[in-house]
C-alpha cells in the first residue's frame, strides 16, 4: 500500500507539524481551563514561571525531564522496530528492584560512584527481563505485544506491592518501602551545573542521572542510525516482509529490541530512587512510563526530539505543581489532560493538518516553478 | 450449610463486580470485531461514570444520568473513531490518549463544579438505581438450597445487572444473526471484500464504534449510579483493562465473554474474601497473586498455552480505499 500522504521538506516534517500539533493540544487544554472558569493566559504564565522562574524550579523541571528522557527513549526504540511498548511503566517499576538491590547491598561500604554503575546494570537487567517475556511471546507465540505489556504492567504492580510489603521492607516497619540508603546509595546533585549559569538549585533533586540520560540518548542515536542492529530494526519497522526477505531474523530483532527498550525504561528508576528519595517506595514510577509514549510521539522517536520533548513534559510537571498552588481550581490533573491531548494530536491525529500543509507547500512550489519559468523565458 | 452460605455470598458479589466488566467487554467486542482496537474502554467507562454522577446529582434523575453517561461515552467513542477511521491514526495511541484525557478532566471538572475533591455529590434515593426484589423473595428464603439461590443470588440486583446479562444473548444475536452483524464482522476480517460488495467500510466502523459507546455508557453508569452513590475519581481502577483481558480471554465471543467476566469477577471477590484467611491445603495465598491472576491467565492464553486466541484479521489496520 502506498503512503497516502505527499512528502514534505524535513523542517516541516520534523519541526512544523509537531509544533502545530502541540499548539492545538495546548489550545484545547486552554479551553478546559476556560471551562473551569480561570484565565488560560494566567495559567500559562504560572506554568512557565513555575518551571523556569528560579534555579530551584529549573532543577525540578530537569529532574522530571531526566525521568522522561529514559521512558521516552524506551518507547522510541521499540517504535523504530514497529513495536509498541506500552509496558514502560511496569518495566521501570521492576527496574527499581535492581537499583534497590545494588544500594541495599553496598551503600554502607562503598561510595556512590561504585554503587551507581552496579545500580545501572541492575536496573537495566531487571527492566530488560520484564520486557523479555512480552517480546519473546510476540516473537515465538504470536501474542500481541500491546496487550501483553499492558498485562505485565498490572502484574508488575502486584509483584512490587508484594515485594515491598513482604520482602524488601525492613523488619518492624509499617510503611511499604525499603530502608533509607546510606550515603553510598544516594546520587550527588548537579548543583555545579546550574551554578555555572548563576542559578541556585535549592532543594531540587536534579542529579547525576541526568548526565546518564544524555549518554543514553546519544547511545540510542548510535544504535538506531549507526549500527547493523539499528538498521535491521528500522527495516523491520518499515516493512517486516522486506526484513524477512533480506534474511533478518524477525524474532531475534523483536526480542532484542524489547530488551533494550525495557532496559532503558528500567534505568528510569535510578532517578527517583537514588536521586531523590534515597529509598524505593510504592508507586515511585508515577505514570512516567506512560509519559514516555507522549514524549516519543512528540519527539518523533529521535533522541534530538525526545530531549526537548522530555524537558517540555518536565516543565508541565513542575510548572503544573506551581499552577495548582496559585490557582487552586486547576489541580495537577491538568497535566494528565495536556498529556492526553498531546498524545492525541501528536500521535493519533498527527496527519490531521498534513493535507492542508502539503497543499500549501505544493502551491508554493508551483508558484516558484512558474516564476523560474518566466525568468528563464 | 455454612459453606453453602459463604458460596452464595461469594457468588452474589461476583455478579456485582462482573457487571461493568460484561458491559465493557461487550463494548470492546463490537469495535474489535469491526477491526478497531480499543484500549480506551477504561477512559470511556470513567467518562460515562462521571457524566452519570454529575447529571444525576444536578437533575436528581437516575435516567438523565444514564442518558448523559451514554452520550458522553458515544462522544468519546467518536473521537476514537475519527482518529482511527477517518484520520487513519494509530488506534492504540488514540485509546491511550482518551484514557488520559478522561482521567484528568473528570477530576478537574468535578472539582470545579462540585468542590468535593473530585467526587460528585452523594446521590439520594431517586437519583440512583435501586435493587429489585423478586416476588416472594423473603418468604422463599427459608427453603434450603433453592431459597437462597432465588432470594439472594437471582433477586436483589440492580436493573442494570439484568440488562448486562440480557445484553450477552442480544449481542450474540446482533453479531451472528443480523445482516448488520455479519457486515460488522466482515469489516473486521476483510474490509476490502465488504467494500467490493458496495458497503461503506467507514460507516460500518463508525456504527460499531457507536455501539461500543452505548455499552461503555451503561458500564460507567452502573459504577456511579448503582454500585456506589456518586462518582469518585479514578473509580474504574483498571476495570477497562480487565474487560479488555476478558474480551481476549473469551476469544472475541459473546458467551465466552460472560464466563470470562464472571471468572475474573469471582477472582476479585475471592481475593477480598480471602484477605488474611488461609486456604485449606495451600495455606496463605498472597492477595497480590489473586489480583494479578486475571492478567497472568490472559497472558498465558494469549501465548497459546490454553487454546489459541485469534484476533479479527483486520484489527488495528486503518482501511485505505484503493484509488
Amino acid at each position: 500500500m502506498s503512503t497516502p500522504y505527499a512528502k514534505l521538506p524535513g523542517w516541516a516534517e520534523y519541526g512544523l507539524i509537531p509544533l502545530i500539533n502541540l499548539a492545538v493540544a495546548f489550545l484545547v487544554a486552554g479551553l478546559v481551563v476556560l471551562l473551569v472558569g480561570e484565565n488560560p493566559l494566567e495559567a500559562a504564565y504560572h506554568l512557565i514561571n513555575g518551571a523556569f522562574g528560579r534555579g530551584e524550579y529549573l532543577g525540578f523541571t530537569l529532574y522530571y525531564a531526566t525521568t522522561f528522557i529514559f521512558t521516552g527513549l524506551a518507547v522510541a526504540v521499540a517504535f523504530h522496530a514497529g513495536l509498541f511498548n506500552i509496558g514502560g511503566e511496569g518495566q521501570a517499576y521492576v527496574g527499581g528492584i535492581g537499583v534497590a538491590l545494588a544500594c541495599l547491598w553496598l551503600d554502607q561500604t562503598m561510595p556512590w560512584f561504585v554503587v551507581f554503575p552496579l545500580a545501572i546494570l541492575g536496573s537495566a537487567f531487571f527492566g530488560a527481563a520484564w520486557a523479555f517475556l512480552p517480546g519473546w511471546l510476540q516473537a515465538k507465540r504470536g501474542s500481541h505485544i500491546v496487550i501483553t505489556t499492558i498485562m505485565f504492567n498490572f502484574i508488575a504492580s502486584s509483584l512490587m506491592v508484594y515485594l515491598l510489603t513482604r520482602v524488601l521492607k525492613p523488619l518492624g516497619s509499617m510503611s511499604p518501602q525499603t530502608r533509607t540508603f546510606a550515603e553510598g546509595g544516594q546520587l550527588p546533585k548537579l548543583d555545579w551545573l546550574l551554578a555555572i549559569f548563576g542559578l541556585d538549585i535549592g532543594t531540587a533533586p536534579f542529579n547525576v542521572s541526568f548526565l546518564l540520560a544524555l549518554v543514553a540518548a546519544f547511545c540510542v542515536w548510535l544504535l538506531i542510525w549507526r549500527t547493523k542492529l539499528g538498521y535491521e530494526m528500522r527495516t523491520m519497522g518499515h516493512s517486516p516482509s522486506a526484513a524477512r526477505y533480506a534474511g533478518m531474523s524477525e524474532s531475534r530483532i523483536t526480542v532484542i529490541t524489547m530488551m533494550i527498550s525495557g532496559a532503558l525504561a528500567g534505568m528510569m528508576a535510578l532517578n527517583p530512587i537514588m536521586g531523590e528519595q534515597g529509598r524505593m517506595q510504592l508507586d515511585f514510577v508515577q505514570g512516567a512510563g506512560f509519559v514516555g509514549i507522549a514524549v516519543a510521539l512528540m519527539g518523533r522517536s529521535h533522541p534530538a526530539g525526545i530531549i526537548p520533548a522530555a524537558v517540555l513534559f518536565g516543565m508541565l510537571y513542575q510548572g503544573g505543581a506551581e499552577i495548582s498552588f496559585e490557582m487552586p481550581s486547576i489541580s495537577r490533573d491538568m497535566i494528565v489532560i495536556i498529556q492526553g491531548l498531546v498524545i492525541l494530536f501528536a500521535g493519533a491525529l498527527e496527519n490531521m493538518f498534513r493535507p492542508a500543509i502539503a497543499r500549501l507547500f505544493a502551491m508554493q512550489s508551483r508558484r516558484a516553478a512558474v516564476v523560474a519559468q518566466t525568468k528563464g523565458a | 450449610m455454612d459453606f453453602f452460605h459463604v458460596l452464595v455470598v461469594l457468588l452474589e458479589s461476583t455478579i456485582r463486580v462482573s457487571v461493568p466488566l460484561i458491559f465493557a467487554a461487550l463494548a470492546g467486542l463490537f469495535t474489535e470485531r469491526a477491526g478497531i482496537f480499543d484500549i480506551g474502554l477504561e477512559g470511556k467507562m470513567l467518562g460515562a461514570a462521571f457524566a452519570a454522577g454529575a447529571v444525576a446529582a444536578v437533575t436528581q434523575s437516575v435516567w438523565m444520568g444514564l442518558l448523559a453517561a451514554i452520550l458522553i461515552s458515544i462522544a468519546l467513542s467518536l473521537v476514537h473513531g475519527y482518529a482511527s477511521i477517518t484520520q487513519r491514526g494509530n488506534q492504540i495511541v488514540s485509546g491511550v490518549a482518551i484514557n488520559f484525557i478522561v482521567a484528568g478532566s473528570t477530576v478537574i471538572l468535578g472539582e470545579a463544579w462540585f468542590r468535593q475533591g473530585g467526587r460528585t455529590p452523594a446521590l439520594g434515593e431517586g437519583a440512583r438505581f435501586q435493587t429489585i426484589t423478586f416476588p416472594y423473595a423473603d418468604s422463599i428464603r427459608e427453603i434450603p438450597i433453592l431459597g437462597p439461590i432465588y432470594s439472594d443470588l437471582l433477586s436483589g440486583h440492580f436493573i442494570l445487572t439484568y440488562v448486562a446479562f440480557a445484553m450477552v444473548p442480544i449481542s450474540w444475536w446482533i453479531l451472528y444473526r443480523t445482516r448488520f452483524g455479519l457486515r460488522l464482522r466482515a469489516v473486521g476480517e476483510n474490509p476490502g471484500a465488504v467494500d467490493t460488495a458496495g458497503i461503506s467500510v467507514i460507516w460500518m466502523r463508525y456504527r460499531a464504534v457507536i455501539c461500543c459507546g452505548i455499552l461503555c455508557g451503561f458500564a460507567g453508569a452502573y459504577l456511579s449510579l448503582a454500585m456506589t452513590a456518586g462518582f469518585v475519581k479514578g473509580m474504574t481502577a483498571g476495570k477497562g483493562y480487565i474487560a479488555l483481558a476478558a474480551l481476549i480471554f473469551a476469544k472475541w465471543r459473546p458467551f465466552n465473554i460472560m464466563l470470562a467476566c464472571l471468572l475474573f469477577g469471582f477472582l476479585d471477590a475471592l481475593a477480598i474474601r480471602l484477605q488474611g484467611n488461609p486456604l485449606p491445603l495451600i495455606g496463605q495465598v498472597p492477595v497480590q497473586l489473586m489480583q494479578a491472576l486475571p492478567y497472568i491467565l490472559t497472558v498465558i492464553l494469549l501465548a497459546g498455552f490454553i487454546g489459541k486466541a485469534i484476533p479479527p484479521k483486520a484489527g488495528g489496520v486503518p482501511y485505505v480505499k484503493e484509488r
